[in-house]
């Protein structure tokens, strides 16, 4: 087990995600940012998508019960293990009773916590990704224990990695979501030539923009939409919907974030701007 | 078979878009399923795809690749021109026990009002007829529900709620549901479902599928709370009637 003597703003355990149940109405939920999340599990050698630990803006005071190794990466943000400060995408061995500290947060918004062969949690409907209410809760709190498995040694093939940090992006590779041939020219120009300001109104279901477009009436049909998608509101607001977006909605959906642009926004906080780079598909 | 002209769509890199003319129309979603049946039985590795259904669409998701756009739609038309023989999933109607007090139909005096009927008027009508689940989204186990009278139709509340009961039955527009859990919303309340759309312990956490049909039924408050402890140890038994093909 290892403890969270505190739990930091919003801290949550997520794993490549919940596959399935998008029928059923459920959000594939997992990392917010795959691209780092992913890194870090591969220097322990895990799964790609094995469970690990998502902590968004103050991280946690987190106490370890039994032996493992560990890798951090993501945003940047000062961390120490018993008082000294390590480093970012690299392993580090934890021994009984070792407190690693999160402080200051540097640059980016989520950073993610691996340990060597994943958090164990019992899965629910094949993931351990939290999301309320397929899990109790959705996040962690102050004292929740998670589950791992103790390991005494592990000689990792590659114990560091220098990262091209994508931190300071700022633009957004999307391609044409299924209602963007609706929208109008001067709509078009303002996407495409404009900043646009991350909203108040972030979190790991969407992120509001603060800046708008022209609004529409345009009327549709409910139908599916993607972690990474953009809707457009009648009043002129863009939604784009994150890993525990709802799955159909009845908004236009005028853009489709790529991969790589939904782990560069998922690092923005609330006054960060975006822009956005269309690419043919 | 092919009685449809589809549209075809890239989704980003992971999805594919298929579109039946943009109508709320029961053969639409019948012709929909059928094609999902057959892309699931004979086409598509079920175990790497996810297809969502809803109103006059479907979208499929690859969950690991991207997926080249103008080699799968061509796959995607010459399916659907193939003769399907994958029967779709049995259909059931679910009838589902509402109770309409006035401590769960919190707007259940207001819409009687806007609607000039009687309490009793109101809660005969929205019993009365079986609405079809033309998709399901929104929350884990919300179905989006068709076929509600005109005569039931009352605007979405201008402000919404920040705490909708779980299992609240709502009218909004055209559309009636249930919240599946708690969650801010719109619709004027005018009862409450005492079975649970949504239980994650399960494999099939929602017993509803697109294509089923839906029914309520009126319950007095003892029964609602019966049905409550049964679901609570897990013996309640959902109402189920087989629908032919």
């Amino acid at each position: 087990m290892l403890k969270l003597l505190k739990s930091g703003f919003f801290t949550s355990i997520q794993d490549g995600g919940r596959f399935g149940y998008l029928n059923k109405g459920v959000p594939v939920s997992g990392f917010m940012d795959s691209f780092s999340a992913t890194k870090i599990n591969l220097l322990l050698e895990n799964e790609p998508d094995a469970a690990l630990i998502e902590i968004t803006m103050t991280g946690p005071t987190i106490e370890f019960e039994a032996p493992t190794y560990i890798c951090l990466g993501g945003a940047e943000m000062s961390v120490t293990l018993n008082n000294s400060p390590i480093q970012h995408f690299k392993v580090y061995k934890i021994e009984q009773g070792d407190i690693l500290s999160y402080g200051k947060l540097k640059k980016g918004f989520r950073n993610f916590l691996a340990l060597k062969g994943g958090i164990q949690t019992a899965p629910v409907l094949a993931s351990r990704s939290q999301y309320y209410p397929v899990t109790d809760t959705n996040c962690l709190k102050d004292r929740s224990e998670v589950p791992y498995d103790s390991v005494t040694t592990f000689d990792p093939k590659i114990s560091e990695i220098k990262v091209d940090s994508f931190l300071d992006e700022t633009s957004l590779e999307v391609s044409q979501g299924p209602e963007f041939n609706q929208l109008n020219d001067k709509q078009l120009e303002v996407l495409f030539f404009k900043d646009f300001k991350v909203a108040k109104e972030n979190n790991r279901m969407a992120y509001q923009l603060a800046d708008t477009i022209a609004g529409h009436k345009i009327s549709m049909l409910t139908s599916a939409t993607l972690p990474g998608t953009v809707q457009l509101t009648p009043s002129g607001k863009l939604l784009i919907l994150m890993k525990d977006g709802q799955t159909t909605g009845g908004y236009p959906r005028i853009l489709q974030l790529s991969d790589k642009a939904i782990s560069i926004l998922s690092q923005k906080k609330f006054g960060d701007t975006v822009s956005f780079k269309l690419f043919k598909i | 078979m092919s009685r449809y002209s589809l549209s075809i769509r890239p989704f980003g890199v992971h999805a594919i878009l298929v579109e039946w003319p943009q109508i709320v129309e029961e053969a639409i979603l019948e012709d929909i399923l059928q094609f999902t049946a057959h892309l699931k039985g004979n086409c598509l590795d079920s175990s790497k795809w996810e297809i969502v259904p809803s109103y006059n669409s479907i979208t499929l998701i690859h969950r690991e690749k991207p997926i080249d756009f103008n080699d799968f739609k061509k796959k995607i038309e010459s399916w659907y021109a193939e003769k399907f023989v994958t029967k779709p999933r049995q259909k059931f109607l679910w009838r589902l026990p509402v109770c309409y007090d006035l401590e769960f139909g919190i707007d259940l005096e207001e819409v009687s009002q806007k609607l000039n009927k009687s309490i009793d008027e109101v809660i005969e009508l929205h019993t009365s007829f079986q609405y079809t689940v033309y998709g399901i989204g929104f929350l884990p186990g919300f179905m989006y529900l068709g076929g509600l009278p005109t005569a039931l139709e009352v605007p979405r509340r201008a402000e919404p709620r920040l705490h909708v009961r779980k299992g609240s039955v709502g009218l909004a527009g055209k559309q009636t549901g249930i919240y599946p859990q708690e969650s801010p919303g719109g619709w004027n309340i005018i009862g409450n479902c005492s079975v649970s759309m949504f239980n994650p312990k399960s494999e099939t956490p929602s017993f509803v599928n697109v294509g089923d049909k839906v029914q309520f039924y009126s319950i007095e408050r003892a029964a609602y709370d019966l049905h409550k402890i049964e679901g609570e140890v897990g013996i309640y038994k959902l109402e189920k009637i087989k629908l032919d093909a």
